[in-house]
């Protein structure tokens, strides 16, 4: 067993940048480097992708990122964990391997799925297992209604697209135990990612509440990457980071007893200091009390933060208790789709000419759509109205957006249409019109039995 | 309490959480969590006395219409509001630009005080 250990996050987000992971596993010498890349939302549009083509569905951008870091993480002895399998991780492992073989690389890579569910008979789950999320503003009956007016929750519907519950750390603890070099999973809850080794490493049991409390702690803080390096957090003003362009991604050196220091390689930009820990700390918590995830209840409020050096912030304390019964599940459906048009005007009587012509487009519209959004961009369009004073010296230039809710793609097109058509039917000198329509992807939360889910671990060796 | 009361008098800059303490807007659902972290520790007490549940529900009036429940954390000096009902609907299906809420931090530390 080991007394320390390294783990780097280079990636937050689905989106997130390439080049700071590449630094992290090039000179941070990690253990492991954990790639955090499923957003709410993010499992249900790799869903559709996967539902067009099976081979598809994991992360977008798995083979660039794997392509530029296997030959670092080979020579560095560095084992990767990710979340990068999203909606399909067999396949995604597949994609490793496929990748391996081409660099000459022998590698073995484990795919942690079971995370999706279906209701039907077979799986065993119907909507009665399905228990509405803490205080949200819906019940199941309204989750039914959403899904569809009449009908109940079924596998076959065309407007259900997925259903996958938050695992653990378990399906990850089993594949660290089998060797794999690189474990991709779909749905994993945050920490448990960076959970998993520590226990794995530390040789902590899994009904050690309070290590794995401490352990989710680091995890919740190293989980959004640049978030607790100076990203999300550069403020010009009050809160200056140096060198953002070359933001460095963290890494934390976890030891036995539950405490870490987070830090960053030197030289990237970005700033690691009490600032930032604390932002990050309480980024997304709803109960500092009870923070849940599916290894453990944990508690935030005994966590102690110090700066020791430059860049370094030391983590010590938190807690945590029996883990939660049920699993949280992410239901993603069709919700409606949306359209919208933007069009700009400048110069004197900017707004006024702005605020005419979405009137117009209110009285033009209304009849057809239940909701309509009118936001005046550079006066209104982030905090609504209160932000709007009339004893404002003259506005230089607004930008009025137009969004709106519609059940197909064609209706969803006539928003933007209309905001076009003021190019002739409008106020004066609008210019820049640009027209969107997307189909939305809604997300409910709900809760299921532990036993209606079974974390399972697929091998592949290149 | 009107908006005018809400201002400073006439000619006197009054100060703005802002100057003092620095935020961060997280989402969950229809939920927004807003933390209130002071530049200097010393700051905490104060904060804890002036920015009540009250006051923060005046000020997001028209932007968040749930509940706001305030979290006091004395271990890192910060305050955490968890606010329900403040990304009309959630963040998957809402209309509005910042879906997130993602600004919402801002708006706070927009809060004279």
């Amino acid at each position: 067993m080991k007394n320390q250990i390294r783990i780097g996050c280079g990636a937050g987000f689905s989106g997130d940048r390439i080049e700071p992971a590449i630094v992290l596993a090039e000179k941070g010498k990690l253990d492991y480097l954990v790639l955090e890349c499923l957003a709410e939302r993010t499992i249900a549009l790799a869903n559709k992708r996967k539902m067009a083509d099976p081979t598809k569905g994991y992360d977008p951008l798995l083979e660039r990122r794997i392509e530029t870091l296997l030959p670092h993480l080979v020579k560095n002895n560095i084992r990767l964990i990710t979340n990068m399998g999203a909606a399909n991780p067999i396949e995604g492992a597949k994609k490793i391997i496929e990748i391996a073989k081409k660099q000459e690389i022998t590698i073995k890579v484990a795919a942690v799925s079971g995370d999706e569910l279906r209701i039907n008979t077979i799986d065993g789950i119907s909507i009665n297992d399905l228990k509405v999320f803490g205080n949200e503003s819906f019940s199941l009956e309204m989750l039914k209604n959403e899904i569809h007016p009449e009908h109940s929750l079924t596998s076959n519907s065309q407007l259900l697209i997925s259903m996958n519950a938050y695992l653990g750390i378990e399906g990850i603890l089993e594949a660290l135990q089998a060797d794999a070099q690189i474990i991709i999973t779909g749905r994993v809850a945050d920490p448990s990612l960076f959970l998993a080794p520590m226990i794995h490493e530390f040789g902590w049991k899994t009904d050690d509440y309070d290590l794995l409390g401490k352990g989710t702690v680091i995890g919740h803080l190293m989980e959004c990457a640049g978030q607790i390096s100076g990203g999300y957090f550069a403020d010009p003003i009050k809160k200056p980071v140096e060198n953002m362009e070359n933001l460095g991604h963290p890494f934390a050196d976890v030891f036995a007893d539950g405490s870490a220091i987070i830090s960053k390689v030197e030289g990237t930009g970005g700033i690691i200091n009490l600032q930032t820990a604390k932002e990050q700390l309480l980024y997304e918590v709803i109960n500092p009390n009870e923070y849940y995830t599916p290894d453990v209840i944990a508690d935030f409020t005994s966590v102690q933060l110090k700066e020791i050096a430059q860049n370094q912030v030391r983590v010590t304390g938190g807690s945590g208790k029996q883990k939660p019964k049920a699993y949280k599940v992410s239901v993603g459906y069709k919700a409606f789709w949306q359209g919208e048009g933007e069009i700009s005007y400048a110069g004197p009587t900017a707004y006024e000419r702005a605020k005419l012509a979405g009137d117009t487009i209110e009285k033009r519209l209304k009849s057809q759509f239940e909701e309509i959004q009118i936001n005046y961009i550079g006066i209104n369009s982030t905090f609504g109205n209160w932000w709007l004073s009339e004893a404002e010296a003259p506005i230089p230039e607004v930008r009025l957006r137009v969004a709106a809710k519609a059940q197909t793609h064609a209706d969803a097109a006539l928003i933007g249409e209309e905001v076009e058509a003021l190019y002739t039917n409008g106020p004066a000198g609008g210019g820049g019109v640009r027209k969107y329509v997307n189909e939305v992807i809604g997300i409910v939360s709900v809760l299921v039995d532990r036993n209606k889910v079974l974390p399972q671990i697929s091998i592949f060796k290149s | 309490m009107n908006k005018e009361d809400m201002n400073p008098p006439l000619g006197v800059k009054g100060m703005k959480l802002y100057d003092i303490a620095h935020s961060r807007a997280g989402d969950k659902g229809n939920i927004s969590t807003l933390s209130l972290i002071p530049f200097n520790e010393t700051d905490y007490k104060m904060l804890c006395e002036k920015v009540t549940i009250e006051k923060v529900k005046h000020h997001f009036s028209g932007i968040i219409s749930g509940e706001i429940i305030r979290y006091e954390m004395p271990n890192i000096s910060s305050l955490l509001f968890v606010c329900q009902d403040a990304l009309a609907g959630g963040v998957t299906t809402s209309l509005r630009i910042d879906t997130h809420g993602k600004a919402l931090s801002y708006k706070l530390l927009e809060m004279e005080i």
